[in-house]
């Protein structure tokens, strides 16, 4: 048993609930035609977001991916912007210019969503050197899939971080699948933390929904990046509960499987922790669960209720002045 | 002939010529069982085993492989799921696959297809929704292919599968589920032929691609104000079919030029620069290009509207010219 913190605990229970309804209220809202664009929901995976962004700072900076609303959440994102910015409000993050995929806050150290596979494990490299350039002690912390392990821009990115010892964590999402491919189809191991092997960094395997093993992990990849011992590979296996992107309905999982990966969806898992360990009682969560869905039913109400950009807007931004 | 969509006769085309030539293989990701992010290869699968094939997210290796499996013997047709996905792999295609040839002494043979959609209208946002013909266009050694109606999208596809160079065969989106009259079994059109999509007398209105299809809508509307416009679809842009755009200029002495991508160094550019400089004298206005804006995609759907071309900018560009 870990060391965690039956406040820890808490916190993390309340933001994977957070993310989980928020990525319920997107289901449902674009099933019904009322957002444009592709969503691509993290439900199921809402334990990596959130123990490993448990140890960072808004100085610290991640990277994230199409699938990234749970990594906004998790590094404080707010619900009701990240909603308005579903709908195309002006209102929203990125103005109503950038959508699900384009999600970013460089305030709160997130450099975007990322419409393109691959392309963040790059840029986190890139923000780790400023940090280490800098001399600041923060981090970065690269989210990214199981697929996008294949992709080129993976093995140039972890070779320069670990050339350079560079204060980044690689996360990758093992759900184990790119859209329709299984990870059996497209890579020739099993475990993805393997590929840490060939530069020389640690590289480590673990339950994806078992938050506190998450965090744990990610604390010690973290303390070890701050102190200048250069970066780690954390591969967090996980299940997303929903298709690829929404209008997928998943008919390559095994319908076996994804019925076993529901039974160890990380938020019950966490419950019957916080149960067990006696942290709390189910009217406690089920007061925690109102809360939350009060909070998301209001970040719709705001998005709906928040202009659309102005045309004449249309073309600013492209460049700094 | 046979009603089908764009999407069917791109596919009716990969499954003639696969049928023809058994060099002829695909390869992209979730092409296989998924039949392809759009369904375009939707049964491949099953009808070619080994010959349809699911990589990995490794854009670099599905292009890259593909120039090597052409230059030893093979006819790939590899699919880049969307066309914005093309930065990852352009080495593969702008100094390999389009230069090896050349470099070579004549030599080499790269017979590749790399087939990839274009396009906005989706609200699908800054990275996939462009146009960036003109990157391909730009590169000597590489054909760029934009069909606008199922038909051309099949008589293109055999065209291009039996090419012996590198080609982007590029759809669209917003095509995808058009449907129309194709001709069934063999069906070949030959790169570099523009096709006049519609007669007419007073301007000629250049355009390929979904824009061909707002051009025609802008025409319509036109013919009801007395101006008789001739829509040239262009079909290829590399081959170019530069005498029937001079010889449409020639009829109609005015030229408007079409294009999704944004304005700056785009396609739309080329050619009116073609026709200043082989036309001249037959011009009696301006040209005018719609294009548009320069800027990323935007996301939000009236936003993206203001960006992108439409009838009502066509037509104001066309009435501007009298
Ligand atoms: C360079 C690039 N290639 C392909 C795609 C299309 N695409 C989007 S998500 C995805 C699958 C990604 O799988 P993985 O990295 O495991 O992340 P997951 O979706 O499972 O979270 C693909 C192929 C893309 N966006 N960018
Ligand atoms: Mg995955």
């Amino acid at each position: 048993m870990s060391d965690v913190t039956k406040e820890q605990l808490l916190d993390f229970y309340k933001t994977m609930l957070t993310i989980r309804k928020f990525e319920d209220k997107a289901a449902e809202l674009f099933a019904a035609g009322r957002l444009p664009g592709f969503v691509h929901l993290y439900s199921g995976e809402e334990a990596v977001a959130t123990g490993v962004c448990a140890s960072l700072t808004n100085k610290d900076y991640i990277t994230s991916t199409h699938r990234g609303h749970g990594h906004l959440i998790a590094k404080g994102g707010q619900v009701d912007k990240m909603m308005a910015e579903l709908f195309a409000k002006v209102t929203g993050y990125c103005k109503g210019r950038g959508g699900s995929m384009h999600i970013a806050d460089v305030d709160l150290g997130i450099l975007g969503a990322n419409g393109i596979v691959g392309a963040g494990q790059p840029i986190a490299v890139g923000a780790a050197f400023a940090n280490q350039y800098l001399k600041n002690d923060a981090v970065s912390v690269c989210f990214f899939g199981d697929a996008a392990s294949n992709r080129g821009t993976f093995h140039e990115a972890l070779n320069l971080a670990s050339v350079w010892k560079l204060p980044v964590i690689f996360v990758c999402e093992n759900n184990r699948f790119g859209i329709s491919m299984n990870q059996k189809d497209h890579m020739n191991i099993v475990d993805v933390s393997q590929r840490a092997i060939s530069y020389g960094i640690p590289g480590i395997t673990i339950d994806g929904n078992d938050v506190a093993a998450v965090y744990e992990t990610a604390k010690d990849a973290i303390s070890r990046a701050r102190k200048g011992e250069g970066p780690s590979l954390i591969e967090c296996k996980t299940w997303r509960h929903y298709g690829h992107f929404q209008g997928d309905a998943g008919l390559y999982k095994d319908a076996q499987e994804q019925e076993e990966w529901l039974k160890k969806d990380p938020i019950l898992k966490l419950e019957d922790k916080l149960k067990v360990l006696k942290f709390a009682k189910d009217t406690e969560l089920k007061e925690i669960q109102e809360q939350i869905q009060g909070q998301i039913d209001a970040a719709v109400a705001f998005a709906e209720n928040s202009p659309e950009p102005s045309p004449e807007d249309v073309l600013a931004d492209v460049y700094a002045p | 002939m046979k009603k089908m969509t764009y999407a069917e006769a791109i596919r009716d085309g990969m499954r003639v010529e696969m049928q023809r030539d058994a060099n002829v293989y695909i390869a992209g990701e979730d092409v296989g069982k998924f039949g392809g992010c759009f369904g375009v290869t939707a049964g491949l699968f099953d009808e070619f085993p080994g010959r349809v094939l699911d990589t990995p997210i490794s854009e670099t290796a599905i292009v890259g492989h593909a120039v090597g499996a052409a230059a030893a013997g093979l006819r790939p047709v590899v699919e880049i799921m969307f066309i914005d996905f093309m930065g990852v792999c352009m080495d593969e295609l702008f100094n390999q696959a389009a230069k090896m040839r050349y470099m070579f002494g004549g030599k080499a043979k790269v017979p590749m297809v790399v087939r990839t959609p274009c396009g906005g209208g989706m609200t699908a946002s800054a990275q996939h929704s462009q146009c960036i013909e003109a990157w391909f266009t730009h590169i000597p050694g590489i054909k760029t292919i934009m069909p606008s109606t199922p038909a051309d999208a099949k008589g293109l596809m055999a065209a291009a599968i039996r090419d012996d160079n590198p080609v982007m065969y590029i759809e669209h989106k917003q095509l995808l589920a058009m449907s129309g009259e194709v001709p069934e079994g063999e069906y070949v059109i030959p790169l570099g032929k523009a096709d006049i999509k519609r007669a007419g007398s007073d301007v000629t209105i250049v355009a390929w691609s979904w824009m061909l299809h707002k051009a025609l809508a802008a025409a319509d509307q036109l013919a009801k104000e007395g101006i008789s416009a001739e829509v040239v679809d262009l079909r290829t842009l590399v081959p170019l079919d530069k005498e029937c755009i001079l010889q449409s200029v020639a009829k109609t002495n005015r030229l408007v030029v079409v294009n999704e991508a944004v304005r700056t160094s785009g396609f739309a550019g080329e050619i009116a620069a073609i026709v200043v400089e082989e036309g001249f004298d037959l011009l009696d206005a301006p040209i005018v290009r719609v294009t548009a804006l320069d800027i990323p995609v935007p996301f939000n759907a009236k936003l993206e509207a203001v960006y992108l071309p439409n009838e009502t900018k066509i037509i104001a560009a066309v009435k501007s010219l009298f």
